[in-house]
């Protein structure tokens, strides 16, 4: 991580509120591109509200709001000209439950963010490139038409991240991909987020410290709406600077 | 071991009661069919499905007319009330979280409870009248107004039983609001819906006191929506308080008709049903 | 300190903890009765040093295995991770301790074999400061205090300089009259043994750093 590489996304005192409720206090910090960020904290702490407000998401629920500054590339994501829905194009996300569309088969869903909005293309070429990118293809290759339901809940997260992936995005937010899994297919999701890493910059949220240790190149730890502790993976979990992170991250919380 | 013993014996004893009142449940239902199908299977011919009636004193005819009109006047209800009920439905489920939305479920509730002869009432007045003649149109409104509250509710409740996931999914690929609502979320309850239709399609098909101001009858074979139409359960309603035995067997044959009919229906909203919901 | 939620877990490394001290405890005993039996040529006490050496190994042993228990099960980090990795090192230098006081009490072994030569004053200054090292590395361990431990690693070249005044001792003894060559030597033997206490006293206070302070200052020279 010697290289200077440009911050792909900047926070600045981002605040968001449900409500009443004040979700996020004064959030700021950087993802530099190509880098993987593992975003960790107790239940609660905020972290899904942050990561949805990534791809402006959060304002989607009813009585939500927020304020404070989110760059991606520079470009304020809440600039007037800034087209939400194109901006998720930009930004993708996985879930923590697979869910691919229950009436469409494993190819349509690949392609369904194109299809969606009319995007025209060679479909047959990138639900491969997908499917490969996502290390799906060799076990569908021969069952595209089949419904996305006959798949493993292993290979649906497999083939979100794929559908995700086809729209071409620069970020991709993963918000606990692994948690609904096994450990082996945990151990393929996260090894596809190694290899996507060269190619996108990712955020990801997760409850499992040794994941974020395993897939991170830096950490950022939330609790109770604060940005606790934001440094590199190595350093947040051998020698962590606050003592809340050293509580949390050594399991003396609760 | 005691303890065990006794609740073996009542475990037995309950078990029989639910089973006796289960046949006590199917008595009349068993005793219906059973009437219908020994008074009426007689009558059944090629000729019954398909001629119309013959007049008083003539023997044979048919109800092919009343079977028409049943589909017919049935057909302009749907072509009314679905794109209404579902509309609605959809309405709720997306946007009807406010007072608003509240009163149009409250006024749902209050019209699926309306007796389907006040509603038959109601359309004569509005319809009936001001064309200042009974016709097909007016007995499919009154149809319609008994289909849409229920088609409504129902859809509602189907489209809320799709997984906000989906919604988010959708809408995380940068696919807006409007075609998330329509292409994901509305294709996936789609099935469900498809069901309630024709649930309620079965419904109506068995209406008689709507259809006797709006629709009334017709001897004859008609296509036009603005004149009276024959339907299966007028006929069956003349048929039966007729003075003629003869046509009181024509009634029980006709009734079997009906049966038939809404059996159809009702099975054909269950095959649907299997076919989507994996 | 606050508790882990799992009290278990807090238990497990208390018992961690106790066994290093007992460990360094039973190291510290050793050495002193080593050098006593040499001075006070008592091979009685010698004896005991070379056998007692059994108990050491064991809890070698035990320490190390209950570290890989708490590694695998536990998966710990920051604070838990240094203490754990930091017992797994040092536990190898007090054990090697351990084997250096053995070599000692071995050497009085011989040398009472021989007629006592005239007290050493280098080797008495050698063996007290080694003591004190010891000590003084141990109660850093304890009190997870780096000063103390800061010290010790200065104190290492007051030590090596005493060592080398001890060997040119030696060695002019030697020179003087043959007849000391053999008892010389051996004395030779026991001084190369406390020097390298006192090394392994300077790698555990390096740990003691590590361990508190999350900054590993061994061999600096080599760091680019």
């Amino acid at each position: 991580m010697q290289k200077l590489a440009a911050p792909k996304i900047e926070v600045k005192a981002l605040n968001a509120w449900f409500k009443q409720n004040h979700a996020l206090r004064n959030v700021s910090l950087t993802v530099p591109e190509n880098s993987v960020l593992a975003i960790i904290g107790p239940s609660g702490c905020g972290k899904s509200t942050f990561v949805r407000c990534l791809n402006r998401m959060h304002e989607l629920v009813p009585g939500a709001r927020q304020s404070g500054k989110v760059l991606v590339d520079g470009q304020d994501l809440h600039a007037r000209r800034v087209d939400p829905v194109n901006l998720r194009r930009r930004v993708g996300m996985v879930f923590q439950r697979p869910n691919p569309f229950p009436t469409m088969s494993i190819f349509d869903n690949v392609v369904a963010g194109l299809k969606l909005n009319g995007v025209h293309g060679d479909y047959p070429q990138l639900v491969e490139s997908s499917l490969r990118q996502a290390a799906l293809w060799d076990e569908v290759k021969d069952r595209l038409r089949h419904s996305a339901l006959s798949l493993s809940g292993g290979q649906q997260q497999r083939l979100c991240i794929a559908r995700a992936l086809a729209v071409e995005p620069e970020v991709l937010l993963m918000d606990e991909p692994a948690s609904a899994l096994d450990p082996i297919a945990t151990a393929r999701i996260e090894e596809l987020i190694r290899e996507l890493r060269e190619s996108l910059t990712i955020v990801i949220v997760t409850h499992n410290m040794q994941q974020a240790a395993r897939v991170s190149d830096a950490t950022a730890f939330f609790y109770m709406g604060e940005l606790i502790e934001h440094g590199s993976t190595e350093q947040i979990f051998t020698n962590p600077r606050e003592p809340r992170t050293e509580d949390y991250v050594t399991g003396k919380f609760g | 071991m005691k303890s065990l013993a006794r609740r073996r014996a009542v475990n037995w004893l309950m078990t029989g009661l639910c089973a006796l009142a289960l046949s006590a449940a199917l008595v009349p239902l068993v005793s219906l069919l059973w009437l219908v199908i020994s008074r009426g299977f007689a009558g059944l011919s090629w000729s019954f499905f398909t001629a119309i009636p013959a007049p008083v004193g003539e023997t044979g005819g048919g109800v092919g007319n009343a079977i028409a009109g049943t589909l017919y006047v049935v057909g302009i209800a749907c072509l009314i009330g679905v794109p209404i009920g579902v509309g609605a439905g959809v309405y709720l489920a997306e946007r009807g979280d406010t007072r608003f939305g509240d009163s149009i479920r409250f006024t749902a509730e209050v019209l699926s409870g309306v007796p389907s002869i006040v509603v038959g009432i109601v359309a004569y007045g509005l319809v009936v009248l001001p064309m200042r003649r009974f016709s097909a149109l007016a007995g499919g409104v009154a149809l319609a107004v008994l289909m849409v509250p229920t088609l409504a509710r129902s859809t509602e409740e189907l489209i809320r039983l799709v997984p906000g996931s989906l919604r988010e999914a959708s809408l995380a690929l940068g696919v807006p609001q409007w075609r998330t609502s329509l292409r994901i979320v509305l294709r996936t309850a789609l099935g469900g819906i498809m069901t309630a239709i024709l649930l309620s399609v079965a419904r109506a098909a068995g209406e008689t006191a709507p259809l006797l101001f709006t629709s009334l009858n017709n001897q004859f074979w008609n296509w036009r929506p603005d004149q009276p139409t024959a339907s299966l359960t007028v006929q069956i309603f003349n048929y039966a308080v007729s003075p003629y035995p003869e046509w009181h067997d024509k009634a029980w044959s006709s009734a079997l008709v009906l049966l038939l009919l809404v059996g159809a229906l009702s099975l054909m909203g269950r095959w649907a049903s299997r076919k989507k919901f994996r | 300190m606050k508790a882990h939620t799992d009290k278990t877990y807090d238990v497990q490394l208390e018992d961690l903890r106790n066994k290093l001290l007992t460990l360094g405890g039973k190291v510290e005993t050793e050495i002193a009765n080593s050098m006593r039996a040499l001075t006070e040529r008592d091979s009685k006490l010698a004896e005991m040093v070379v056998s007692q050496d059994r108990e050491v190994n064991r809890l070698e042993i035990e320490i190390d295995e209950a570290c890989r228990r708490l590694l695998v099960l536990r998966q710990p980090a920051a604070s838990d991770l240094r203490f754990i990795t930091t017992a797994l090192k040092i536990v190898v230098d007090l054990e090697r301790i351990g084997d250096l006081a053995v070599n000692i009490a071995e050497r009085a072994l011989d040398l009472n074999q021989s007629p006592p030569m005239k007290p050493i004053h280098d080797l008495s200054k050698l063996a007290d400061l080694g003591q004190r090292q010891v000590r003084a590395a141990l109660d850093a361990f304890v009190e997870a205090d780096p000063a103390k431990a800061e010290a010790v690693i200065k104190d290492d070249d007051l030590l090596d300089s005493i060592y080398h005044n001890l060997v040119n001792e030696l060695l002019a003894l030697m020179m003087e009259d043959p007849r000391n060559i053999r008892r010389a030597n051996s004395l030779l033997f026991v001084a190369k043994h406390l020097e390298r206490l006192g090394d392994h006293a300077t790698n555990v206070a390096e740990m003691v750093i590590y361990m508190v302070r999350g900054t590993d200052v061994r061999h600096p020279g080599s760091r680019r």
